[in-house]
This record gives structure tokens, C-alpha cells and sequence, in this order.
């Protein structure tokens, strides 16, 4: 009986923790949906504009590839503590983006401290494809 | 030789024993909360809450959108989680209350030898960097025996 219960537990575990990943490609319909809202002219996103978004410092002292390094296939180290950051390419990086809780907290966060505001849904879903497109 | 011989094996005896002393001292004084390693531990190590008074961690939390320069806003259950953490395993009240552990006087006493060209190794970088040299700093041990300093 406490087998059956133990075996039950660990495939209520194992449900959960496949529930709250989810693939990468499934952020981008919602952010697409609000960028078309946001500017009804929106004709998809480019890895392209992706890239150089994260490469630019936009103005500021830091740019993502800062502490992402300018290739994010590679691990990078925070600009200011030195503290290690694993690579954010999900080809590098399995884990990466598939949280969509934490994508949220980490674009609120990383956008204010390189652009000095919330990112637009247009700007996630580029940098989105962008690091989808890196092999 | 003998009297030399036992005297030095007095001497180490005693050295271990202090040591072994500061190492029990300096481990883990607190329970590890894991929250507090992985929303404090993604930017930098997860610095032990004794570290800084209760006044300090207050201020801290009430000026994340600015934490030296970083936005590192929470979600506010879990701040709120995490102050109350903070402050029940905070360390003796200081006055003003520092920002910065390293500008505590604790701080600079336990480092006063280090002198200022061994922060500046590029494998350190910053007195901030406490896993650098104190290896298990992650797990909030930060005894004399898990430190190794980077050339």
C-alpha cells in the first residue's frame, strides 16, 4: 500500500515538473498576439533584429551579451559579481526558456537594467528567435 | 631534537584545534533556505543573511529596483518571504546600517590580510566574489578549509 502510494506520489511529481516546462516555441504566439496588438503594421519576428538588438548597449553601459557574452551558445559571468551564468541558447542550454515565469522576471529585469525599461512584446519575441535560431 | 620535536607537536596540535574551532564557528550558523540561494544565488553568491544587521536588509529590500546598479525586483510574496527570512537570521544590529557587507567592519577584520592585488585577479575580480575563494560559499560554508585562492 505505501508502495503503491510512494509510486503514486512520484508520478504526480513526475506530471508536475513535465506540466510546468514547456517548449521554447510556445512563448512566442502570445507576444505575437500583443505585439500585432501594439502595432497593427507587426509583420513577425527576426532573429536578425534579435541578434542585434542583443548586441547593442542601447545608449547604456550594458548591452544582454554584457554578461551573456556576444555569443549565447557560450556561458557567460554577470558584468558586475563575476558570477558564472550558464549559456542562455536553448540549443546549448536545454533548460533555457522553458520557464515562462522566470523568461518574464529575467526580460523585466535585464530589460531595465540595458534599455532603462520594459522590453516590448516585439523586442521578447525577436531576441526570442534569435537564440531559437542559434544551432 | 626531542623537546623541538614535541614542542612543534604541541604547537600544530594547538593550531589545529583553533582551527577547527573558527571552521565550526563559520559554518552554517542558519537553515538554507532555498529560495533565498535561487533568487539571491542567480546574480551573485547567496550571501549568508548574519552577514548584515536587520536595518540592513531592510533597506535592501526596499530598494531592489535599484540593488547597486541592477534592477532585482521580486515577485512581492516571495520578498516579502525572504525579508522575514533575512531578518530573523540577520546578523547584530550596526550603526548606520551598511548596504555592503564588505564595508562591514567584520568584513574587513576577516580580510585584512588580503592584500589589494589578489582582488584584482582576474578570477576574483571583486570582494563580492566570495565563491572565488571560499569554494563552498554556495552552500553558506565558508570555513578555512574550503578556501583556495585563485592565482
Amino acid at each position: 500500500m505505501t508502495r503503491i502510494r510512494v509510486l503514486a506520489g512520484l508520478l504526480a511529481a513526475m506530471l508536475a515538473g513535465t506540466a510546468m516546462a514547456a517548449p521554447p516555441a510556445t512563448l512566442l504566439p502570445p507576444l505575437e498576439s500583443q505585439a500585432r496588438q501594439d502595432d497593427p503594421a507587426f509583420a513577425g519576428f527576426s532573429a536578425e533584429r534579435g541578434g542585434r538588438f542583443f548586441a547593442d548597449k542601447h545608449g547604456g553601459k550594458w548591452s544582454c551579451a554584457s554578461c551573456h557574452t556576444p555569443d549565447p551558445r557560450n556561458d557567460g559571468r554577470h558584468a558586475a559579481t563575476g558570477r558564472p551564468i550558464a549559456a542562455l541558447a536553448p540549443s546549448a542550454n536545454p533548460q533555457r526558456l522553458t520557464d515562462p515565469a522566470k523568461v518574464d522576471k529575467w526580460f523585466r529585469r535585464n530589460c531595465r537594467d540595458v534599455v532603462a525599461r520594459e522590453c516590448s512584446a516585439a523586442e521578447k519575441g525577436d531576441v526570442i528567435t534569435y537564440l531559437l535560431s542559434l544551432q | 631534537m626531542l623537546i623541538r620535536f614535541s614542542r612543534l607537536a604541541l604547537l600544530s596540535a594547538g593550531l589545529c584545534a583553533v582551527s577547527i574551532g573558527t571552521a565550526a564557528a563559520e559554518q552554517k550558523q542558519f537553515p538554507v533556505d532555498p529560495t533565498w540561494q535561487a533568487e539571491c544565488g542567480s546574480c551573485h553568491v547567496a550571501y549568508p543573511p548574519q552577514l548584515l544587521p536587520a536595518a540592513s536588509w531592510d533597506r535592501i529590500f526596499a530598494t531592489l529596483g535599484d540593488h547597486f546598479g541592477s534592477d532585482a525586483t521580486l515577485d512581492p510574496a516571495v520578498a516579502a518571504d525572504l525579508l522575514r527570512y533575512a531578518q530573523t537570521h540577520a546578523g547584530r544590529a550596526a550603526n548606520p546600517a551598511p548596504l555592503r557587507i564588505t564595508e562591514t567592519r567584520w568584513f574587513r577584520h576577516e580580510h585584512d590580510e588580503v592584500p589589494m592585488a589578489t582582488w584584482q585577479r582576474k578570477a576574483i575580480g571583486s570582494p563580492a566574489n566570495c565563491a572565488a575563494c571560499h569554494r563552498q560559499a554556495d552552500t553558506g560554508d565558508f570555513s578555512e578549509r574550503g578556501i583556495r585562492i585563485p592565482r
